[in-house]
């Protein structure tokens, strides 16, 4: 899992490129966070382009950095959701929670 | 049955990419759309991650992963040696997880079922646990 980011405007947009699994949950949680915490900006655009895999915990990654972010008065938007990852959030309910921004 | 193979991992989250990819290259010959090979990567990946994270918790111990090719169908079996699963019915309900502090969704057998056309488990207490799911290809509606 590589990690780009960059500052726009209030928000932060960061960009995954890999498989977002077990093998890589810890290593993009503990990343995320720290971009969380280390730069102040009113929303996180996750751009997911560069994801072509995900499942449930790589979901969970991603709705555990929704809470965090919400719980600092900070917004998450979804960005480029390809269709493996797409009907994974749909099956899991992300959407009910969590903005997906085209 | 047109082929079948059978292949015995360490419990160790790295092998789960090379599982999943494993069992959609086996299914090729049945030429599937992208969305099926998707669902049955996806179903994989959460069969061998419960394997991994919940059967072993993180201690060593093999993962067999067995699968059947037919004419329209994959049947696929996932097995773990491990703790065993307490109570089948309440795991497979959805946002159920014995380890909410890890950020487990409890959705895992949730997409394996949606994902899938058929799901079945085998568990017991510290003996282990066998899912068996089955794919059918060119149908339009998987099980909700
Ligand atoms: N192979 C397994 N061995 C032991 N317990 C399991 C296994 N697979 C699933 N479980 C149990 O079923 C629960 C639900 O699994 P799942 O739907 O994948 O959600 P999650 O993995 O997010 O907890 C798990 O929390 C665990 O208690
Ligand atoms: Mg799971």
């Amino acid at each position: 899992m590589t990690i780009n980011f960059k500052l726009r405007g209030n928000n932060l947009e960061v960009f995954l490129f890999g498989e977002l699994d077990e093998s890589v949950a810890v290593k993009t949680r503990e990343t995320l966070n720290y971009l969380i915490d280390t730069y102040s900006f009113s929303a996180m655009v996750l751009d997911l382009k560069g994801v072509n895999f995900l499942d449930s915990t790589g979901m969970g990654v991603v709705l555990g950095r929704y809470k965090k972010l919400r719980r600092l008065g900070r917004g998450l938007f979804l960005r480029n959701v390809n269709a493996q990852v797409d009907k994974v959030f749909a099956t899991c309910g992300l959407y009910d929670i969590v903005e997906k921004q085209y | 049955m047109i082929n079948k193979m059978k292949v015995v991992v360490p419990a160790l989250s790295k092998n789960e990419g090379f599982c999943r990819s494993l069992v959609a290259a086996f299914c090729v010959e049945l030429s599937p759309t992208i969305e099926e090979v998707n669902d049955i990567k996806t179903a994989v990946s959460e069969a061998v991650t419960n394997a991994i994270v919940h059967g072993y918790e993180g201690q060593n111990g093999d993962i067999v992963i067995e699968a059947e090719l037919y004419n329209d169908s994959v049947k696929i079996s996932v097995t773990d040696f491990g703790q065993g699963i307490e109570n089948i019915d309440e795991a497979m309900q959805p946002f159920f997880t014995t380890k909410p502090e890890e950020e487990r969704s409890g959705m895992g057998f949730t997409v394996m079922q949606t994902f899938m056309n058929d799901i079945d488990v085998v568990s017991e207490k510290g003996k282990g646990t066998t899912v068996t799911m089955t794919k059918y290809f060119g149908r339009v509606n998987a099980r909700t």
